[in-house]
């Protein structure tokens, strides 16, 4: 019996710590938006709406939030789009080379990172003066993101059945016609996996807009936060936590949407 | 190109699926059609500046000066000014401490103690416990960097008033550690997840057995769990590995500082050819970093097909 509870105390104290481990860090920007006069320190808000103003008073802010929408949706579209297309014709045509292309595709998009591939992608970015410019940006994570859409998508593309296609076929539809009408539809929860998961990873990614969009006007929320707290003077604590907090908010919304929808589970060959 | 990409999903089939008929007619010229776009922008945008930077490597490019105007190839002094080169050496040494500390000891320890306590669970303290855990994952790396750099501040952060110091600064004192804890912290989640998954796959009959026969906790874990996830662990190494080698997140921490005390590779291949403007010697030892995450994700995609 002591032996029992000891262990019940144990596990609770042991789902404390951990709990004030994933915490502790994260108050902040629960409370100092909502604080009069925040600090670094962690304090009851009193609920005021005064920092927001913040957000008005500064140029570049709104803007550069602004500047995420577009970067993220302008890839998002770009990399279903393509994904779509290519996966469709591997998974229903035997392109010679096929199999030797995804794996190679697979391999490469694993190991050539933002990090690896910076000095290239700069000097690249120079030379086809795509520095600025906030389409050369889209291109080029849309070229980095596309290798794993692909495959996610060629999944979907294999579950789906054929004979929709091929009565479709029968009644005299053209293939585009075939893959408007018919394949969009039945790979709708496929298309919008991919189109989530590529917003998500263009409005967290901080390396390639900061290496190549050096105009402020064109920067995207997270090299604007990423300015804040690091220039010179005193830092503005209202911007940052009212700032901080909005460009949070839709990663948060977008994981609620995904985990209610979908279930955000792991399966697949993760599971055997 | 936030993370190196493997998503979990896609690498699916344990079962070899047959290919499916060209149900709508699209025919070989369409299917090439349809694939072009998307591989001349994989084309340009990944394999292109992969072979570049080989390439770039050998050369002695930089970003200003006459170098820049008329570069000219020097064979593999690059190479050699690095492997001379101590920073270069102290570079990989806290890479390694980062990827040792962080992802191999730290998120998969922490994964497998959340997802080991979480497992019978429901109901809300298992939603919040993991709802945490994962909020740290995906909230974009600038905020989260902040919120550590406001946790750990010298005068006002959070640490200092919870543990009652004063000037207590761990981003300057203890730089390296602090990273490690944040990456920890940050990456947790998806050691949690995939174990938390592995864990569903052991049969409950075989633990109910070992328990009658009375093995005690550390006996079940070791003879009846790890063998049933020895290869999602397997997995869940290589995968943490190469994202942390590759993570850039230490710059919005600390920018490699103090005195290059956390200057990872990553970090260190951003200062010396985008600051320092040695664009060849950067590529170089991006070259290392390419040929490290090579044999990591050989290692990988073999081990999925071992699978199979």
């Amino acid at each position: 019996m002591t032996r029992f509870v000891l262990h019940r105390i144990g596990f609770y104290v042991l789902i404390a710590v951990l709990l004030a481990f994933f915490t502790v860090p994260l108050l902040w920007l629960a409370s100092a938006p909502f604080t009069s006069d925040p600090t670094y320190k962690v304090r009851l808000p009193d609920f005021t709406s005064e920092n927001f103003r913040a957000i008005l008073d500064n140029p570049y802010a709104l803007g550069s939030l602004w500047n995420s929408v577009l970067l993220a949706a302008g890839t998002a579209v770009l990399v279903v789009v393509f994904a779509a297309l290519a996966a469709y014709a591997l998974s229903r045509v035997h392109l010679p080379g096929r199999d030797a292309l995804l794996y190679t595709l697979l391999l490469l998009s694993s190991i050539i990172t933002g990090t690896a591939a910076m000095v290239p992608l700069f000097q690249l970015a120079v030379e086809l003066h795509l520095i600025d410019s906030q389409l050369g940006l889209i291109l080029i994570m849309t070229g980095g993101l596309l290798p794993a859409a692909i495959f996610m998508m060629k999944d979907f593309m294999d579950s789906t059945p054929k004979s929709y296609e091929e009565s479709a076929r029968v009644f005299g539809a053209s293939p585009l016609q075939i893959v408007r009408h018919v394949v969009v539809p039945l790979v709708r929860p496929g298309l919008a996996t991919i189109a989530v998961w590529a917003v998500a990873n263009v409005w967290g990614n901080f390396l390639m807009p900061y290496l190549l969009l050096s105009d402020v006007d064109k920067q995207p929320a997270a090299v604007i936060m990423y300015t804040l707290y690091t220039e010179g003077g005193q830092a503005n604590i209202k911007l940052l936590a009212t700032f901080g907090l909005l460009y949070s908010v839709p990663v948060v919304l977008m994981y609620l949407f995904v985990s209610k929808k979908y279930g955000f589970r792991f399966h697949g060959g993760i599971k055997r | 190109m936030a993370q190196a990409t493997l998503p979990p999903e896609v690498l699916d089939d344990a079962k070899a699926r047959r290919y499916s008929a060209d149900a709508a007619g699209l025919g070989r010229l369409r299917a090439g059609a349809f694939v072009a776009p998307a591989l001349a922008l994989i084309s340009l945008f990944l394999v292109f500046p992969a072979l570049w930077v080989l390439y770039l490597g050998l050369s002695n490019y930089r970003l200003t000066g006459a170098a820049a105007a008329a570069p000219r190839l020097v064979g593999f002094d690059n190479f050699v000014k690095a492997l001379t080169d101590p920073e270069f050496w102290n570079s990989t040494w806290l890479t390694f401490e980062f990827v040792l500390g962080s992802a191999v000891i730290g998120q998969v320890v922490l994964g497998f103690l959340l997802a080991w306590i979480m497992r019978d669970r429901t109901g809300p303290l298992k939603r919040i416990v993991e709802g945490l855990v994962i909020l740290a994952w995906i909230l974009p790396s600038a905020v989260v960097s902040f919120l550590w750099v406001a946790l750990l501040d010298r005068d006002d952060g959070t640490l200092n008033t919870l543990l009652h110091s004063q000037d207590f600064a761990p981003l300057l004192d203890h730089p390296m550690l602090s990273i490690i804890i944040f990456n920890i912290w940050r990456g947790a989640a998806f050691s949690m997840m995939l174990y938390g998954a592995a864990l569903g796959n052991v049969p409950p009959s075989h633990l109910e057995s070992a328990r009658l026969a009375g093995a005690s906790g550390w006996q079940q874990l070791r003879d009846v769990v790890f063998p049933h996830i020895r290869g999602h662990v397997l997995t869940n190494l290589l995968l943490i590995s190469l994202w942390t080698f590759n993570d850039f997140t230490p710059f919005l921490l600390t920018a490699g500082g103090p005195d290059g005390k956390t200057e990872v590779l990553a970090v260190h291949v951003y200062q010396v050819a985008l600051q320092g403007g040695e664009l060849g010697y950067g590529a170089a030892v991006s070259t290392v970093i390419l040929l490290i995450n090579l044999v990591v994700a050989v290692f990988y995609l073999r081990l999925l097909r071992s699978k199979k």
